[in-house]
């Protein structure tokens, strides 16, 4: 996320033509005050927004007590790691980052593969009952998250898989949306790809694995960016399925440390080492996938 | 949107010849989602809907026979009592509203100028603005908010800059005082008229209703704007992309000016587009969990509280299940109330593509614009960043 700004300088009008006529050259002029103006104005805003990613990258190099003497300064007067080495030495932090991975890494590849069985069925196979399938799946998209907090708690705890992995990730592993973008996928494939297989003796879910399912790729990256995202910054849900301290994940862990349980004073170097960390691996998929995660918060279905 | 009735019907029945058995795998492919769909949705909306009727304490099964059905009582208790229940949720419903309120309006606002200002045909470097941008949307409340809580701490970086510029920073997180009452306080009013102070709504005066969001929330309502803009911004980007130039250019033939052709051309076409981002924008705004959870936990003065997390906090740590519970489905139909009002809109929309069109040249197809097409494919887009309660 460094420097993304800056070679935004504003450097545009592109050269054109000599001006024919004085009148066009004035025009010329003006535009090109005018291309000022928007760039100027667009690093502004541009840098608004980067720079408290900046600050803290900057800070979490700090020692505690230049962190409040000198909260501005991007760049440290004395660098220090010590904010890591606390994090990763003595502290759980390790313990947070693998829950986060396991969790994760689990969601993402259920979801992917839950949620376009799902999709296909729901685009392509005929069968009763499919009208109503499809119409709670939509119902259930419209049920907000946090109003699940106590819902969810209980269906867990009768379940016995209250402080459990299985808690953790079971309810995560399908997600109305993600059904909802493949089945819109599937249905843009032409059956007649389908067709040949079939005449070939294939069966329905060897054509679903063999041949549609690659065909997929663009949706089905679409889902591992937004399960991964999804469960990654998920917090609500593992505050009301866990408490053991071995299944913090990063989310609760960092917050947690924010509200100043498990540090004395301020500590701000150390807690914004740790949100930063926290960011790196959803900044990376963010950085590797930029074009298809923008797609994919447009239309959700556009490729 | 029905699937049945889009669906190609094929002539040949399903249960014979080459598509026999597609009926029983049409079934087992959708069965894990709507197991799990149902265990974890259906089952616990109902069984909350049950504690939300009930006294349960929180000790062993909700289903026991020592667990008796109260009616409306937790409900009541959180609305219409004059209890600490009662003031609890008045509060956190203020403290939300004014989130709401300016929350919607400006994110809107910002992220329609950003897509504007991002969308500049001769803009070079567009890419790198819109990640800068869209970034923070990507990132996990939990830590933007571990990052909002040193930036607007009281010897922070905002009160530095703040400071620079001459003004002393308020200490954000610590200060409860209404930022409408304190301007006023500033021309001197600081006692409310008696008409307003002395009736009460939700067990809050009215004079406290319009004290404003606190500054500790005003900090929180910044926040929502900073990470919600991006998202918002691509969503009108898509809409501004999908707009053809030959209506923009036959107004500028007539000679509108630039302010002209964006007001009377541009917005109007714009129209699906806002809407959608008005609705979701609503719809996160009545979610706010993560932040409240990881940073002030309703403090200062519980002028932070919302009705999300005092759900969380009457449940799970006052061990009043049945009134968070009640809290829970009373945010459901405020949700719900938005989500009709937003298929209201979308249901109009019919009449004002007529409308548009009287104004199109004839020659044009009289179809749908790729905007509201683009718009009508995304009901309900799955926001990366929702899950954070949305957002």
């Amino acid at each position: 996320m460094t420097g993304t700004t800056i070679d935004a300088a504003p450097t545009a009008a592109s050269p054109k033509p000599a001006p024919r006529a004085p009148s066009d050259a004035r025009r010329k002029t003006s535009r090109i005050g005018w291309q000022i103006a928007l760039y100027t104005l667009l690093v502004a805003i541009a840098l608004f927004y980067i720079y408290p990613f900046l600050v803290q990258i900057g800070t979490s190099f700090k020692t505690d007590a230049e962190a409040a003497s000198n909260p501005i300064a991007l760049v440290p007067q004395t660098w220090t790691t010590a904010a890591y080495e606390r994090l990763f030495l003595r502290s759980d932090f390790p313990v947070w980052f693998q829950n986060s991975t396991i969790v994760t890494i689990t969601v993402t590849l259920g979801r992917v593969f839950f949620v376009s069985l799902a999709g296909y069925a729901l685009a392509r196979l005929n069968f009763r009952g499919r009208g109503v399938v499809y119409a709670g799946v939509i119902a259930v998209m419209a049920v907000p998250g946090v109003v699940l907090l106590i819902p969810r708690f209980l269906v867990i705890n009768q379940l016995g898989i209250y402080d459990s992995y299985a808690g953790m990730i079971l309810p995560l592993l399908v997600d109305a949306a993600g059904v909802f973008i493949m089945k819109n996928f599937f249905e843009s494939i032409p059956v007649s790809v389908e067709e040949q297989a079939r005449i070939d003796g294939a069966g329905t879910f060897r054509i679903f694995w063999s041949v549609v399912l690659p065909m997929a790729r663009p949706a089905l990256i679409t889902i591992i960016i937004l399960s991964f995202q999804g469960s990654w910054n998920e917090l609500s849900h593992f505050i009301v399925s866990t408490q053991s301290p071995e299944l913090t994940t990063l989310t609760k862990g960092v917050a947690s440390l924010a509200s100043g349980q498990l540090s004395q004073g301020s500590q701000y170097p150390i807690k914004l080492a740790a949100a930063l960390i926290m960011t790196v691996p959803v900044a990376v998929m963010f950085f590797i996938f930029q074009r298809r995660i923008m797609n994919a918060s447009e239309g959700a279905v556009k490729e | 949107m029905t699937a049945t009735a889009t669906a190609p019907r094929r002539a040949r029945s399903p249960r014979s010849g080459i598509r026999r058995g597609e009926a029983a795998a049409g079934w087992i492919f959708t069965l894990p989602v709507i197991i799990i769909l149902g265990v974890f949705l259906l089952i616990p909306v109902l069984m909350a809907l049950w504690v939300s009727v009930s006294d349960w304490s929180g000790r062993g099964s909700p289903f026991s026979s020592a667990v008796g059905f109260v009616g409306i009582e937790n409900y009541a208790a959180v609305t219409t009592g004059d209890g600490l229940a009662t003031r609890d949720f008045g509060t956190a419903m203020r403290n939300n509203a004014w989130y709401v309120l300016l929350v919607v309006p400006l994110q809107t606002a910002l992220s329609l100028f950003l897509a504007v200002l991002v969308n500049g045909a001769v803009l070079r470097g567009r890419g790198l603005f819109r990640t800068a941008f869209y970034f923070p949307s990507v990132t996990a409340t939990v830590a933007i908010m571990v990052l909002w809580l040193f930036l607007f701490n009281a010897i922070g970086p905002v009160n530095a800059i703040l400071a620079a510029i001459g003004i002393d920073g308020p200490n954000w997180w610590a200060d409860p005082s209404g930022i409408l009452h304190n301007a006023l306080a500033a021309v001197g009013i600081t006692d409310g008229p008696a008409v307003l102070t002395q009736n009460d709504f939700l067990g809050v005066s009215w004079w406290n209703w319009l004290a404003g969001p606190s500054v500790a929330m005003s900090a929180i309502i910044l926040m929502g704007i900073f990470t919600t803009s991006g998202t918002f911004m691509l969503l009108f980007l898509a809409a501004l992309q999908n707009i053809g130039p030959e209506i923009q250019e036959a107004a500028m033939v007539d000679g509108a000016n630039a302010w002209q052709r964006f007001w009377r051309v541009t917005l109007p076409q714009l129209k699906p587009a806002l809407f959608t981002v008005l609705t979701l924008g609503l719809i996160g705004c009545w979610q706010v969990f993560d932040q409240i959870y990881t940073g002030t936990q309703g403090a200062p003065g519980k002028t932070t509280l919302t009705p999300a997390y005092l759900s969380y906090d009457a449940g799970f740590l006052d061990q009043h299940w049945g009134q968070g519970a009640a809290i829970a489905f009373i945010l459901f139909a405020i949700i719900v109330l938005f989500t009709i009002f937003q298929r209201w809109v979308l249901r109009e929309r019919p009449v004002s593509r007529r409308r548009a069109r009287q104004y199109q040249l004839p020659t044009r197809p009289a179809t749908a614009t790729p905007a509201t097409v683009a718009a009508d494919q995304a009901p309900s887009p799955p926001d990366p960043a929702e899950t954070r309660g949305r957002s």
